[in-house]
């Protein structure tokens, strides 16, 4: 569960006050809005990466509103996807389970069971900045994943691929989604995608984030593209 | 009677067609500006080549304490690049990654050895040592606790070559960290990584181009450096005597054919190490 309560961001001269949202359990929650309107910033505050200088982040019951980054068990997948250059693609499904210590067999099978679930066991092996977008979006996606996260933090993951590897991400991530049962919020501009993947809807709109009805998505939103 | 080219269209009268003409004298002109710097630097280059003769190098070569200064110019130039590639790479990572208070400060005062004359650095340490503290000084102090003379000895080539050269590493591997994007760093602290680990396994590696490169320039300055060498380790024959130096000794007591040959020596030197960064570093300085 994510619990956003009344919080406050600031970075440099851009404001968001008193931005409130709840994710029950289990929820696929969509956030949708205008460009610069603060979706990422709201994103990266869950994620620890911005300080919250008023208000409360909860997660699954924790306020996790003063910890660190990586103890919060945050998935995230960046717009840019931000892949370590250096790695190798097993590289970075391994990266999370090396740094929490776990034992080479647990790190082999999780490798494995990702690799597998995501279709990316032929490239295990490859370098990370020789891969197509869709295959970069998936590696990006194991990364997060990895360490079995309390929730998942999408920022406009399939933006940039073409419709047929859209629409195909779109129902790993629904699937993905549906057996792991995790908590997840996802950025997008496209309604089409919104309409494949949520069961719960927000719109930032001016600085104000409000709970809309998933109807609303048959129609125009603001900041938002039908693809 | 010639018709016009203008025309008229519905938004209004089309400007007349227009031939944009030569680029010929554009790059004239850039091309005769900038190649007359590249053309000086060649020319004092062919005139040193033409004023010496291979005898005059195995002449100088010959002589010990030049063969002297050679090896302590590869130590000392050495120790000194791999000093402030020690310092500069965690000073170019906090500078390119944190804004904090008073950064301006550091900035500037990083910066200084770049712009101060070198003579004045070299006084500058020259006074550090010797300044009394207390009774006594920090040259008294090394002497006294480690046992060895900083102040016209061999650590105060070093320190010399330090002193100026770690201020362009540090700025070569400012410049590297802000090329490399931050967010894969934040990605990794999500991922469960304290920042020190981020830092190891995600910006570091990926730096590499940056390190040779500062390192390289490092190297270089360090072969360059006279000012500060001069006045705060002396130009002792055999003892603190480095190329640069040896440079200034030889023409003093009238080889110029020496001084020449250990001239064209360090254009080697130079030529070589620039080379390296050209080919490694280039992403990355640029």
């Amino acid at each position: 569960m994510i619990e956003l309560h009344d919080i406050t961001i600031r970075s440099g001269p851009f404001l968001l006050t008193n931005v409130g949202m709840t994710i029950p359990d289990g929820t696929y929650a969509v956030l949708m809005g205008g460009t610069g309107q603060g979706k990422t910033t709201i994103l990266e505050a869950i994620c620890g990466l911005r300080t919250v200088t008023r208000g409360q982040v909860f997660l699954n019951g924790d306020d996790i509103t003063r910890w660190k980054p990586g103890d919060r068990g945050v998935g995230y997948v960046p717009q840019d996807l931000a892949l370590f250059p250096m790695m190798t693609v097993r590289g970075h499904l391994e990266f999370a389970l090396r740094v929490r210590h776990c034992s080479r067999g647990l790190i082999r099978d999780r490798v494995a069971e990702l690799a597998h679930v995501l279709g990316i066991e032929s490239l295990l092996a490859r370098r990370v900045t020789n891969l197509s977008g869709g295959e970069a979006q998936r590696v990006a996606l194991g990364r997060a994943l990895s360490f079995r996260p309390r929730v998942l933090l999408l920022d406009e993951p399939l933006n940039a691929l073409d419709e047929a590897t859209r629409d195909r991400l779109c129902q790993l991530l629904r699937s993905i989604q549906k057996q792991s049962g995790l908590t997840t919020l996802h950025i997008t501009h496209a309604r089409t995608e919104a309409r494949l993947l949520a069961e719960k809807l927000f719109v930032l709109d001016a600085g104000q984030l409000h709970e809309r009805p998933l109807t609303e998505l048959t129609h125009p939103i603001a900041g938002s593209t039908e693809a | 009677m010639n018709e016009s080219p203008a025309s008229t269209t519905s938004l209004g009268t089309s400007a007349p067609p227009h031939r944009a003409g030569s680029d010929v004298p554009f790059f004239v002109v850039m091309g005769g500006l900038g190649g007359s710097f590249v053309l000086l630097i060649v020319t004092m280059i062919a005139a040193d080549l033409a004023f010496t003769s291979p005898a005059h190098f195995s002449a100088a070569l010959s002589k010990p304490e030049i063969q002297r200064a050679i090896w302590l110019t590869l130590i000392s130039c050495s120790i000194s690049a791999l000093l402030s590639i020690w310092v500069a790479t965690p000073l170019g990572y906090l500078l390119s990654r944190f804004s904090f208070r008073g950064r301006w400060l550091i900035d500037t005062i990083i910066d200084i050895p770049v712009v101060l004359p070198p003579l004045v650095i070299g006084l500058s340490l020259l006074i550090l040592f010797h300044l009394p503290i207390g009774g006594t000084n920090l040259e008294q102090v090394m002497q006294d606790r480690f046992g060895f003379r900083v102040t016209y000895a061999e650590p105060a080539v070093v320190l010399a070559q330090f002193s100026v050269a770690c201020a362009f590493a540090v700025q070569t591997m400012r410049v590297t960290f802000d090329q490399i994007d931050a967010r894969a760093e934040q990605v990794a602290m999500t991922l469960g990584c304290r920042r020190s680990r981020a830092f190891l396994e995600i910006a570091l590696p990926q730096a590499w181009r940056g390190i040779v490169a500062a390192v390289t320039i490092a190297w270089a300055r360090s072969l360059g450096e006279f000012g500060p060498i001069l006045v705060f380790a002396g130009a002792t024959r055999m003892r603190t005597e480095v190329l640069s130096t040896t440079v200034f000794l030889e023409l003093s007591v009238g080889q110029l054919e020496a001084a020449v040959a250990v001239s064209l020596m360090m254009v080697v030197a130079a030529m070589a190490v620039l080379g390296i960064v050209r080919l490694v570093g280039t992403k990355v300085i640029r």
